[in-house]
């Protein structure tokens, strides 16, 4: 099966070479059945990749250990669910991903493009560019990271997926940002393909905005996911660190924010056209960046995944596709000029445009901060880093201006807004956004003046979206008379891309005063604590009540043999709140001696978390082993050769050792406000992406002659 | 075994993409580019027209400043499909 | 004031505030960053008080904890010096020998003294195997 997977992407290569080669040559000699070739050569590519793919998952699945992929990645004893997705958590299972979704987003694109006979003239460029893409990382996978590579002398087990992944959020997380960089690349090869075919009008842009939108949704998924990972499963209790491989996700998710919104004014006014192609560019490039950040070990993180032998191809690769871009945007310059000017700074356009700044300003800072280690090298000679307060600084105002203007963007007129009417507009979210601050002041929360402006904006942003339905509804009801939920949803359905965006506003609202509250106000503390003793975080006492150890009981299926916790009672003035269970799994490490081995291996906290609507309660702990690890040693000495069961008995009792006589154990503890307003945020963020990403009901359009402003009256009625 | 599939996938795979170069060409559906651009800007501007009414009706327009674009929108909107007419009029 | 006017006017305006933004980015970065170096690096030339963040691999046999301290040496990727580290805080789940490091320090004696809660350890190699250090 290893042969026929990698044939599978010797010929996926080939028709990959093919589909350019045919799409190139019938786009310019006028030849329609080699653009249709080419677009074959396309679906053939998936179909034959989606084979390789199978074939991999199913050797992981079946622990095919003639598979060197699967031996390294996995074991008999890991479950189901993470023998399937172990996969891509590989160099080469990650990169036949990328190819698998590449492919599939093309072929989708290019099948529901050629049954409506739209972009005739910019789809077989796009094809082509779609294909030298899919070639490259074929390319890739087939002579630097191949994943069919097998051993002549299968060994019995395999190592295992890594415990720090073996969180279902994990498994999902790369899907999701592959999605995401895979998607942004559909709008990129259509922007090449309108720059090179010279069709420059909207067109592009309105049969590529799902897959713009659908990559926007499945990126930030993907990075939010990736949050909730590092706060609910890693023993810092943060969400987010700046560091190099958040921040690749992140630069093309601010660039696609800014292009989601620039599109709608070039579909409107004919505006803007050189800066959208621009940011679509731009959007495919950092796309292609991120999934080489991730995996070039060029910048230290703490993803480090190692310096491989994909860096110099990828960077050649990036080069060819920024220096392209501009070249040809330079070239196409005279097609790209504006139709229309800005009318006036009073316009949905001005605010737009303030957005787009807003956000590319965003994306500049986390690009320098990101790639800082290497300009400084560059500059001075010595490799320097900037922190995440650096970042803090910048960012923060940044996205208070950028809340600010999700606040304005939906209350102003296009083109030229009437200015009385705006001042009524906002009479009442403006005294919100200021009453909110003033209440939180009163009510004894701290003197933090950016915290205080994210709740004052937040809150404005959200009266504005909620005053947008009430007015939408009550507009509707005037017009036909419905029921206001009728009113509600009819008004929704005809408008989904506005109101799609109203929900999505209103979500990123909620989720910046969440990320505001729990960063500013939070309340933490290590403290190192014996049975008994008690430390105070935030208003709370927490009390280390008694120690826990569990030995081959994986109920929470971790994967972990041996576990020790705590047990923690945390009271407020007396009265009962919760009990926490933080616990550390601890991992065997084979290379170890027989007893030992159980301790010295990876070791993952088990998070003691009580979620609330006001606050989380979080906590972890950090048992003192070096009692456990002295007798181990001496057991390993004692019984050099002991069974497994033995060793396991031995490790056992040492748990249960630890238990009946516990040293002081180090804790932390936190106490932050309003956390999960980032995750409901972010729910409600996705909520709206999905009502503006629904296809809009079939339009029957019937013509009838008649004067042409009779025409436009019955159009208007009919769509 | 494993070569008899390869062999098979190859097959198909060539059959599929030289299939349009072997058979008779098909009139591929939709019209001239021209015709796609008016169309998409004609959707445009009816999207335009609706949604300045709807900024009219939820109070972010004055009754003025309403009636002042939707009469321009609409007359852009009379002119589009005028050139609409006459793109198609010359495919005939 | 007619529009073409206005609008190189507002050009200017947004150009010189872009830079003036990006000015004061690149300056601050450059104050605000601590050098990197490697424990030969420290090694040869360290000044007492100055902040520097040090990567290199935790040395093995070195870890040991002195009441709430964590004590280790780091020592380069490529040669064998290493440099003593005296760290408190929280530390990350992946810490252990042989793990490759990063940690803010600053020289105080013949010790660093690592920042607290500055200490990261880098995952294990992601696309490597989970066995292999």
């Amino acid at each position: 099966m290893a042969i026929l997977g990698r044939a599978c992407l010797i010929i996926a290569l080939g028709l990959a070479l093919y589909g350019a080669g045919a799409s190139i040559y019938g786009a310019r000699a006028r030849k329609q059945a080699w653009v249709e070739s080419g677009r074959r050569a396309v679906y053939a590519m998936f179909g034959v990749v989606a084979i390789a793919f199978v074939i991999l998952i199913a050797a992981f699945i079946r622990s095919d250990f003639s598979f060197g992929v699967v031996v390294d990645h996995s074991s008999t004893t890991t479950p189901l669910f993470y023998r399937a997705t172990a996969a891509w958590s590989s160099q080469e299972g990650s990169l036949l991903l990328w190819v698998f979704l590449l492919s599939a987003w093309s072929s989708l694109i290019l099948f529901v493009l050629a049954r409506k006979g739209k972009l005739r003239e910019v789809a077989p460029y796009a094809t082509a560019v779609l294909c030298g893409l899919g070639g490259f990382f074929l390319f890739c996978s087939i002579f630097l990271a191949n994943p069919f590579g097998t051993l002549a002398n299968p060994p019995l087990e395999g190592a295992g997926l890594n415990p720090l992944l073996r969180y279902p959020s994990m498994m999902i997380h790369p899907p999701a940002l592959y999605s995401g960089y895979t998607l942004f690349t559909v709008p990129f090869a259509f922007g090449i393909g309108a720059l090179v075919s010279g069709r420059l009008d909207a067109s592009w842009i309105t049969s590529t905005r799902r897959f713009a939108l659908a990559a926007w949704f499945f990126l930030g998924l993907g990075i939010l996911l990736g949050a909730r990972w590092s706060y609910s499963e890693l023993g810092w209790g943060g969400y987010w660190a700046w560091d190099p491989v958040e921040n690749a996700s992140l630069m093309p998710w601010l660039v696609g924010t800014a292009f989601l919104h620039s599109a709608m004014i070039q579909e409107k006014r004919g505006m803007l056209k050189v800066w959208n192609v621009s940011l679509v560019l731009a959007a495919g490039v950092l796309a292609v960046l991120g999934t080489f950040l991730v995996r070039s070990g060029i910048l230290d993180s703490i993803h480090a995944f190692g310096a491989s032998t994909l860096g110099v191809p990828f960077i050649v690769l990036i080069a060819v596709m920024a220096l392209g871009s501009i070249g040809l945007v330079i070239w196409r310059r005279a097609s790209l000029r504006s139709e229309h000017r800005l009318d006036s700074l009073f316009s949905r356009e001005a605010i737009f445009l303030l957005n787009n700044l807003v956000l590319v300003g965003l994306c500049f800072v986390v690009f320098w901060g990101t790639f800082f280690p290497l300009i400084s090298e560059a500059i001075t000679g010595d490799k320097a880093a900037v922190g995440p307060p650096w970042f803090d600084r910048y960012t923060v105002p940044l996205a208070l201006i950028l809340v600010l203007l999700s606040g304005i963007g939906p209350v102003i007129a296009w083109r030229r807004a009437t200015v009385s009417k705006l001042a009524r507009y906002l009479a009442i979210p403006l005294a919100v956004g200021i009453a909110v601050p003033l209440l939180c002041l009163a009510l004894g929360v701290g003197h933090h003046l950016e915290a205080l402006l994210m709740f004052g904006i937040g809150a404005f942003s959200l009266t504005v979206v909620a005053q947008e339905f009430v007015r939408g509804a009550g507009a509707r009801r005037a017009m036909t008379g419905d029921a206001p939920p009728a009113a509600l949803l009819a008004l929704v359905r005809r408008n989904r891309r506005r109101y799609g965006g109203y929900v999505v506003h209103a979500g990123m609202a909620v989720l910046f005063i969440g990320v505001a509250a729990s960063s500013t106000f939070h309340n933490q503390r290590d403290a190192r604590l014996s049975p008994g003793q008690t430390t105070k975080v935030g208003g709370y006492d927490v009390r280390y009540v008694k120690p826990t150890f569990t030995v081959a009981d994986d109920h929470r299926n971790t994967g972990a043999i041996i576990s020790l916790g705590a047990v923690l009672d945390v009271s407020k003035n007396g009265k009962h709140v919760t009990t926490l269970n933080p616990s550390r799994g601890y991992y065997p490490d084979l290379s170890q001696g027989p007893v030992s081995r159980f301790y010295q291996g990876e070791s993952t906290s088990e998070v003691g978390l009580q979620a609330g609507l006001r606050r989380d309660l979080w906590t972890a702990i950090q048992p003192d082993t070096t009692q456990i690890d002295r007798l181990a040693a001496e057991a390993d000495r004692k019984f050099p050769n002991a069974t497994p069961q033995l060793s396991l008995f031995i490790a056992g009792t040492l748990a249960a050792g630890y238990a009946r006589k516990p040293p002081p154990a180090t804790f932390r503890v936190i106490d932050s406000p309003l956390v999960t307003w980032i995750w409901l945020g972010g729910l409600i963020v996705v909520a709206g992406a999905l009502i503006a990403l629904w296809p809009a009901g079939l339009r029957a359009r019937r013509r009838a002659p008649a004067g042409y402003g009779a025409r436009v009256a019955r159009e208007l009625g009919r769509a | 075994m494993d070569f008899l599939l390869v062999l098979v996938v190859l097959a198909v795979v060539a059959v599929v993409v030289a299939w349009p170069l072997y058979r008779a060409a098909r009139p591929s559906p939709g019209g001239p580019p021209e015709v796609e651009a008016l169309e998409a800007a004609k959707d445009s501007k009816l999207r335009e027209i609706r949604e300045t009414e709807l900024d009219y009706r939820t109070g972010k327009l004055s009754e003025e400043d309403w009636r002042a674009q939707d009469a321009r929108l609409r007359s852009e909107a009379a002119d589009l499909l005028r050139e609409l007419d006459r793109a198609k009029g010359k495919e005939g | 004031m007619d529009p073409s006017r206005k609008r190189k006017i507002r050009l200017v305006v947004a150009l010189t505030a872009a830079v003036l933004l990006a000015s004061a980015l690149i300056y601050t970065s450059f104050s605000a960053s601590s050098e990197a170096k490697s424990p030969s690096q420290l090694m040869a030339g360290a000044q007492p008080g100055q902040s520097y963040q040090l990567t290199g691999k935790v040395a093995n046999g070195s870890v040991r904890h002195e009441g709430s301290a964590l004590v280790f040496r780091v020592r380069d990727r490529t040669d064998n010096t290493s440099v003593p580290v005296r760290y408190t805080g929280e530390v990350p789940d992946p810490f252990r020998e042989g793990r490759e490091v990063i940690v803010d320090v600053q020289k105080q004696g013949s010790v660093f003294v690592g920042q607290k809660d500055s200490l990261v350890t880098k995952c294990p190699s992601k696309f490597k195997a989970a066995h292999s250090s």
